[in-house]
């Protein structure tokens, strides 16, 4: 029998078993481990989480691999990681240490300021963040099989976060109700792919999966991004920048299961201790936004 | 009466069955909690991750439900439903313990090693009237690698590792049949739970 490896249902594929879950940022073994206790369905492995980076200014770059091996040892659910922006030699060092799927982050320093990886050429899936549906299908059309709505990474502040889930969720929406000569236009206006235009008209939803990232910070935030629409979330800062990671985890993994029950969402909202401290994204000067990175 | 077939919804890939199982024209229903139980004549536990679909059971008070549920009416674990519903994976984790059959998670590799290959079902192509062959797609996926008592094999790879088994009305799959656009192995499961 012939067998195949890294195709595109395989890559799409596994985003769609992490749907309805919560994927969190972990910087050690020792959170990884937190993080699967609580009922992660993925952790992102980085170096330092997107406050810290805020705080630290500098070229946020991948991650030691060694790190990561150290977190894929730890646990058995997939591990992901961040390379920057068109750094496709770091992508290649991630697959080649066996990361389950790349994220080619924004929230890294980007390393080409006009180009993506062409992500088809790896065997290893890649998710990317996007603000709107052009960007998110120009994303997929370079190999993205799995996207995020970027939000404003390490504030806290999930106003990002609603903006860009409502805004690829309200295009598919209009895409609904247009008729099949103004594809091409809606395409160029938003220079997104045709082919995949018409493909999101068709099904009436996004080729991959969709994430919410970027601002999550508590599970009234998490099941909020739920009911707007996408299929699962990141957590970044949000869960170990936190006054007690164990417990805001698990009530957040809780919070996206039980996304329409208002009374389970109180009960797991009782108790959870500090929330991160935040950063008020209206008050942010547009340099120090991590969203506009991408092309 | 129209079939009723649940599909639990902690986490996982439980839209992609919903809508496999509408193509045939049957009734669903997301089960989250106990009570979602109730009225169905059959449950598909979805792909996911298992420690995350067995903390979510332990927090909602479903296991034992789950299991009381299992004696008598069908269910179908696909990948992290087929670890769920085994005794035995060799680690410390929520399980159901339904089939008699012990299971190795992760045991192909990691997600680079996840693959598409076609598998002979007599008992699926038997019980459908078809003759091609079943092209099944595993993700990070687990493997049976025994089965006992009145467990049976129904499928197995070229090399012999086996990659789905039935126990009575109660069906495993190492594999994902949610994720193609062929529907016989949903059919074949609904013809175990009516």
């Amino acid at each position: 029998m012939e067998t195949k490896t890294g195709t595109w249902i395989e890559k799409k594929g596994l985003a769609q078993m992490l749907k309805g879950g919560v994927i969190m940022d972990v910087v050690n073994a020792e959170q990884a481990k937190i993080a699967e206790e609580a009922g992660a369905c993925a952790v992102m492995a980085l170096e330092r989480v997107p406050a810290d980076i805020r705080a630290d200014g500098g070229v946020a770059r991948m991650s030691d691999p060694d790190m990561i091996l150290k977190i894929i040892d730890a646990v058995s659910i997939p591990v992901m990681a961040k390379c920057r922006i068109g750094h496709f030699v770091e992508a290649q060092i991630l697959e080649a240490i066996g990361v389950d799927y790349i994220d080619e982050s924004e929230v890294l320093t980007p390393a080409d300021e006009e180009h993506h990886i062409l992500k088809h050429n790896f065997k290893v899936p890649f998710v990317c963040g996007c603000r709107n549906i052009g960007e998110a299908l120009r994303r997929i059309g370079e190999g993205a099989a799995m996207i995020r709505t970027k939000g404003e990474a390490g504030t806290g502040d999930v106003v990002e976060a609603v903006r860009h889930a409502r805004t690829v969720i309200g295009a598919i929406r209009q895409l609904q109700t247009m008729g099949d000569e103004e594809l091409m236009t809606f395409a160029k206006n938003n220079g997104a792919p045709y082919e995949l235009v018409v493909e999101v008209k068709q099904t009436g939803r996004m080729p991959v999966v969709n994430f919410a990232a970027g601002g999550v910070a508590t599970p009234a935030d998490a099941a909020l991004m739920m009911q707007l629409g996408v299929d699962g979330v990141f957590v970044g800062s949000g869960i170990f920048k936190s006054g007690d990671p164990a417990r805001r985890a698990a009530a957040i993994v809780k919070a996206v299961t039980h996304y329409q029950d208002a009374s389970i969402l109180a009960e797991v909202s009782k108790n959870l201790g500090e929330a991160m401290v935040g950063r008020n994204v209206s008050q942010m000067p547009e340099g120090e936004k991590m969203a506009g990175r991408g092309w | 009466m129209i079939m009723k077939i649940g599909v639990l919804a902690l986490q996982g890939d439980f839209a992609e069955h919903i809508s496999m199982l509408k193509r045939l024209g049957v009734d669903t229903a997301e089960v989250r909690l106990p009570k979602h139980l109730d009225g169905l004549d059959g449950l598909i536990i979805p792909g996911g991750e298992s420690t995350t679909i067995g903390k979510l059971a332990v927090a909602y008070e479903l296991l034992e439900p789950l299991k009381q549920f299992g004696r008598e009416h069908a269910i179908w674990g696909t990948c992290a439903g087929a670890i769920f519903l085994s005794k035995d994976v060799s680690r410390d984790q929520p399980l159901l313990g339904l089939m008699d059959i012990k299971v190795q998670r992760n045991a192909f590799g990691r997600q680079v090693d996840s693959f598409e290959t076609d598998l002979e079902i007599d008992e699926l192509m038997r019980v459908t009237g078809t003759e091609h062959l079943y092209h099944a797609v595993f993700i990070r996926a687990p493997l049976i690698e025994s089965v006992h008592g009145d467990a049976k094999i129904l499928s197995a790879l070229d090399d012999g590792r086996i990659v789905a088994a039935q126990e009575g009305h109660l069906l495993a799959t190492s594999f994902h049949p949610e994720l193609t656009n062929d529907t016989r192995f949903h059919e074949y499961f609904i013809s175990l739970a009516s």
